[in-house]
Parts: C-alpha cells; sequence; structure tokens
C-alpha cells in the first residue's frame, strides 16, 4: 500500500499542473469558509450585545407602571395618572414573597451645576435597594442609608457621565452640587453601565433619595406619590408569581373592585429582552445556516472538478492500477487532492472570514466575535465536505478496468 | 514446472445478440527464461491472452497458473500485488506518467511496495543507469525521444526484479532503428538477466529477435513453434551489432 506522504506528494502535483482550476475550486471552500466565520461571528456579536444590556438593565427585574386615564373615551396611555406611592413599595416588600428587593421611583430632568459647570440631566429619586435591583455597583463612595432616606438628606450618587462632565478629571465625592438651586452633597459615583438596549446612555443619571425628590425636588400631587416602582424577583422562576402577588396586593391596597381595571402596569423587562436574546440566537443560527450553503456549493465544485479530473487522467490510473496500485491507493489519493482543496481552502477561508468580521466592526461599526469554536466547526466541516464529495469520484476511479483505463485516449 | 501455464483457457465476450470467443481452449506452458511471440492478425485474441497472462482480465473459464499459482478467483487487489511483484509491462504507447520525471516513472511500482524513499530511487537510478539513460533521471517524458520513453518503460517493467516481462508491440511506435535496438536490449535482458519475455507483435522481423512463435486466429493456437534462425534474422542481427 502507498504511504500517505508519497500520496500527499501525488496529490499536490496533479493540483499544481491545474493551477487556476485548483484556485477556483478552492476559491468556493473559501467563500463558504469566510462567510459561516464571518456570518457567526456577526450573529454572536449581536446575541452577545444584546445579553450585555440585558445584564445591564439588571436581571429579573419587573417595573410597575401607573394605570393610563381615560379622558372622554380617550385613553392617555400608561403613567398618565399618578397611583403609585412610596407605600405601595413598602408594601409589596413586605407582602410579596416572591419579590427580593424594591425601589421606588420618582423622576424628573433638572439641572445640576458645579462651579462654572452645568449639566441637564434625568434626577432619580429613589432607596438605597435600587442599586442592588439593577445589579449596579459604586464605582467610589458609599451607597445612602435607611437614615438618609427618612431624614430626606440632600445626598446624591452620580452617574459616570454625569460626573465627567461636572467634575472632569476632579475626585467628585466629597464635593456640592447644586440640583435646582439645592445644595447636595456627592457621596458616591457609580460604575458605568453603558447604553440601555433602546440606546438611552444609562451613565447620565443622578440619584437622590425618594424623599428627598418628593419633598424637595419635584413635588408631589399627593403624598408619597412615586412615578415608578422597580422590582427584583427572587430569581428567573418566581418572575411569574411575584407578578401574580404584586397584581393582587396592588389591587387589595388600590382598592379595584372585581370587573374594574387595574389602575397600574407590570411589566416585566427581563422576559422581553430574553425574547430578544432569542432572536438573536436564532438569527446566529440563521447566518450561519444560509452561510453553510456556500460551503456546501463549495463542495459540490470540488466533486465536479474531481469527477472531470478522474476522467481526464483514466490513462493515469491504467498506469497505476497495471503497475500494482490497489483499489485504496487510488481512492486514497484521490480523497487526499479533494481534501487537500478543501483544507487550503478552509484554511484561506478562516483568514478571509476573521479579516472580514474585523473590517466590518471597524468600518461597519457592528460588533462581531469570532469565536474559536466557529473556527473549528468551519475548518471541520471544509475538511468533511472534501472528504464527503471526493469520495465519490475516487471511489469512480478505483473501480476503473485497467485494461479500459490504458486505452482511454 | 511453467512459469505461465494456461488450460482450457476460454473468453467469450457476450456482446448481447452474439458471443464472441476471444479465447477457445488455449493450452500453452511457457518455462523460465523462454522469450516467446505471440501473433496473429488484430482480433485473434492475441491481446485477450495478453490480458490475462498479465492479470488484467480473468478468463471466463480455464485456468491460468502463474509460478504454478492458480489466479482464478483472487480479487481485483491480489491481482494488482501480483502485477506489482511478478509481471513488468512494456506497452506499445510507452504509457509513463506525463509531467513526472524518467526516475519518478521508473519509482512507480515500488511506490505501491512501500519500499523507503532511499532504496526506491536507488534502484530506479539504478535499472535507469543500466539501460544507459545516464543524466535523464530528470527529465519528463516530453523531454525523451520514442526510443528512450520506451527504455524507461523498460526499466520500470524491471525494477520491481519481476521474472516476467509482457511486452505488446513494444516498437509500435518506433522508427526502424530504434526498434532495432530496444528488440536488442529485450534479448539482452532475456538472455543475461533470464528474464521471460512474451512480446505481442504482428511483425514477422520483430518476431524473429524471439526464440518460440505461437500464431493465433479466431482465438486459438494454430502454431506453437520453436524458431529457426533464417537469413533475414541474421542480418539484422549484424546490423544491430553497429549500435550495442
Amino acid at each position: 500500500m502507498i504511504s500517505i506522504p508519497n500520496t500527499l506528494k501525488i496529490s499536490f502535483r496533479a493540483l499544481r499542473v491545474n493551477k487556476m482550476r485548483s484556485s477556483l475550486t478552492m476559491l468556493g471552500i473559501i467563500i463558504g469558509v469566510g462567510a459561516v466565520i464571518a456570518m457567526l461571528a456577526i450573529g454572536t456579536g449581536a446575541s452577545e450585545q444584546v445579553s450585555k444590556q440585558i445584564a445591564s438593565m439588571g436581571s429579573n427585574l419587573i417595573v410597575i407602571l401607573p394605570g393610563s386615564t381615560t379622558s372622554g373615551g380617550i385613553r392617555m396611555g400608561a403613567g398618565t395618572t399618578p397611583t403609585l406611592t412610596s407605600h405601595d413599595a413598602d408594601a409589596i416588600e413586605k407582602e410579596c414573597p416572591a419579590v427580593a428587593e424594591v425601589a421606588p421611583v420618582l423622576n424628573g430632568v433638572a439641572q445640576v451645576v458645579y462651579g462654572s459647570q452645568n449639566w441637564s440631566t434625568g434626577v432619580v429619586g429613589t432607596t438605597p435597594e435600587m442599586l442592588s435591583v439593577r445589579d449596579w455597583p459604586l464605582q467610589s463612595g458609599r451607597n445612602f442609608t435607611d437614615q438618609d432616606i427618612r431624614s430626606a438628606a440632600k445626598f446624591c450618587l452620580l452617574g459616570k457621565t454625569v460626573a465627567d462632565n461636572l467634575f472632569g478629571e476632579l475626585d467628585p465625592v466629597g464635593q456640592i452640587i447644586r440640583i435646582k438651586n439645592a445644595p447636595f452633597t456627592v457621596i458616591g459615583i457609580l460604575a458605568s453601565k453603558g447604553q440601555s438596549p433602546t440606546g438611552h446612555d444609562q451613565d447620565d443619571t443622578v440619584y437622590i433619595p425618594v424623599t428627598t425628590a418628593q419633598k424637595k425636588i419635584f413635588g408631589t400631587s399627593f403624598p408619597g406619590m412615586v412615578r415608578s416602582i422597580m422590582i427584583k424577583a427572587r430569581g428567573p422562576e418566581y418572575l411569574e408569581e411575584a407578578e401574580a402577588q404584586i397584581k393582587e396586593l396592588l389591587r387589595q391596597r388600590h382598592r379595584i373592585g372585581p370587573r374594574q381595571d387595574n389602575d397600574f402596569t407590570i411589566r416585566n423587562l427581563t422576559q422581553m429582552m430574553q425574547a430578544a436574546e432569542q432572536s438573536a440566537k436564532v438569527m446566529t443560527l440563521l447566518l450561519g445556516a444560509i452561510a453553510s450553503v456556500s460551503l456546501l456549493v463549495g463542495g459540490i465544485g470540488i466533486m465536479n472538478i474531481m469527477l472531470v479530473s478522474v476522467t481526464e487522467r483514466t490513462r493515469e490510473i491504467g498506469i497505476r492500477l497495471a503497475v500494482g496500485a490497489k483499489s485504496w491507493d487510488i481512492r486514497l489519493q484521490f480523497i487526499i487532492e479533494a481534501l487537500t482543496l478543501s483544507l487550503i481552502g478552509g484554511l484561506a477561508g478562516i483568514i478571509l472570514g476573521v479579516s472580514g468580521s474585523g473590517l466590518l466592526s471597524h468600518f461597519a461599526g457592528w460588533k462581531t466575535i469570532v469565536s474559536p469554536l466557529s473556527i473549528l466547526l468551519a475548518f471541520g466541516f471544509s475538511g468533511l465536505v472534501g472528504i464527503f464529495f471526493g469520495f465519490y469520484p475516487a471511489y469512480k476511479a478505483s473501480l476503473l478496468n485497467p485494461i479500459d483505463a490504458l486505452r482511454y485516449e | 514446472m511453467f512459469l505461465i501455464e494456461t488450460k482450457g483457457l476460454n473468453k467469450i465476450y457476450d456482446l448481447g445478440e452474439s458471443k464472441v470467443h476471444a479465447l477457445n481452449e488455449v493450452n500453452i506452458g511457457i518455462a523460465p527464461g523462454e522469450f516467446v511471440a505471440v501473433m496473429g492478425p488484430s482480433g485473434s485474441g492475441k491481446s485477450t491472452f495478453m490480458n490475462v497472462i498479465g492479470c488484467l482480465d480473468e478468463p471466463t473459464s480455464g485456468n491460468y497458473l502463474l509460478e504454478g499459482r492458480d489466479i482464478g478467483g483472487l480479487s481485483r487487489d491480489q491481482l494488482a500485488e501480483i502485477r506489482n511483484a511478478k509481471i513488468g509491462f512494456v506497452f506499445q504507447g510507452f504509457n509513463l506518467l506525463p509531467r513526472t520525471s524518467a526516475l519518478e516513472n521508473v519509482e512507480l511500482p515500488m511506490l505501491y511496495m512501500n519500499i523507503p524513499t532511499r532504496e526506491r530511487e536507488e534502484r530506479a537510478r539504478a535499472a535507469l543507469r543500466m539501460l544507459g539513460l545516464e543524466g535523464r533521471e530528470h527529465h519528463h517524458p516530453n523531454q525523451l525521444s520514442g526510443g528512450q520513453q520506451q527504455r524507461v518503460a523498460i526499466a520500470r517493467a524491471l525494477v520491481n526484479n519481476a521474472p516476467l516481462v509482457l511486452a505488446d508491440e513494444p516498437t509500435g511506435n518506433l522508427d526502424t532503428k530504434t526498434s532495432i535496438e530496444i528488440m536488442e536490449l529485450i534479448v539482452k535482458l532475456n538472455e543475461e538477466a533470464k528474464i521471460t519475455v512474451v512480446l505481442v507483435t504482428h511483425e514477422p522481423d520483430i518476431a524473429q529477435y524471439s526464440k518460440r512463435i505461437i500464431r493465433f486466429k479466431d482465438g486459438e493456437v494454430v502454431s506453437d513453434e520453436a524458431i529457426k534462425k533464417i537469413q533475414s534474422s541474421e542480418s539484422n542481427r549484424a546490423t544491430n551489432d553497429q549500435y550495442t
């Protein structure tokens, strides 16, 4: 039996003889492998981004918004009637076992001033629990305490964007800024969280105690009013339970009759985001599948060329058979030839795919992630394509009758 | 013992409506060291006979014994092994691999025996040297003359030390002068290396180099006789001496 190195030598020579044909055949595989890698990189990048944004929202998050008003038959949309209070928040925390943490929110836009710098930003009145509800660590300083809330202290936490705009290189902790002309001491800086899934800069915010917001900054139409309540469930499996418990509790507290609509809306953001994440994954799969089709087409190209090659080289096969080549020797020769085409094509395709993904993220600004697994997958797949599509021509060659093959013109 | 022995060899091609008896009850024995010419008009069955004794084709019925071993019923790969070890082929059209050096063409049979690279190269070089092709090892077939190509083919036939060389019209594509050179070479191989040669030809002049002529007609052996050296052959020999 012939050895593999000798077979490789024969195959390389045969491929060199038809350089143009060999490289065009490889091109099919190069494009196929390159497409698979680039498409998977785009898909993985997209779903990674979605996952990151979900994580930045805080996990297992439920948001309660006040209900809509109906004025003259026209419904005004969620949040138009202030119905929620800090007491609702307290009650939810106490009475809903599926709920881990609760943070009321009273927010608005305000001008914040430090020295000669000023910046318009979203000011959020809330409680210390906010940071754990949103999985938002502090970069420096400290969180509010319950005492700060009770005393409506004039303390604030700055988002990264606000801190950068007001203080630049300076350390803001301990400094005093003015929010709607009231002086606030900066007690902490929030770590950077980046964009929200909707593209909103989450770091462009200032947190103050909810009581301070109610009494001194935004005012309320009735005591203890908040705009929304953010809730963290105990875990992903408690989300629905928590929703049901909250609904039950709030209907009771707001004295809503059995046939009346809720005066609040419960939104489960995590579920929404998980659906987005799922669709991103499906998209990755779809992109990969479409790209695989081009790899398959490349494989058919290999088979086509190998069949032509077997016919062209019938006489050569006849000579080899006459001097003692066995069926397996002939089969091996053509399979290795096909495999060489597909693997060299695969390697070049990896280079194309990786650099293509790099160019895409550089010029189109798409986030792409080339995972080692996708490279391995594409390369392995191209090898399989080579063996699969090389096998039939090789098999055909090995079955040639030496007498007929020698006579072939 | 015979090197080649056929017993009641039949080869029938079924062409649907008619059947062609390419070989009809052929009984032949060839002893080691013989030089036999097989002659006959085209369609006489001489090529079929060559294919069968070359283990390229199997008879429809009858037995073919090579070195006493019946090759009937052997698999494709077993036949390939026998061809590799026992038989050297020399064809009319040379049948060298194109775009492949003389050296690598000669190495080809050893490639399928998995002989180490160094030994392969040494033996191929020695075979080429013996056939006067020293210095042409790296020439490709298209850079060699017809006679040189046929000598490369003979080197390939000899390199595995096969006891039997089958030559199918080895001079058919060569001019007279080169034909004489090649035939002289084959005679020398037969006489000095004791290699058994079976030669297929339709040229009486070429057949005269052998020691025994078997004539085929319509698939049957019509004559099988030892050669009496005749005048023309003698004169041929005289001319040939100039080239050897």
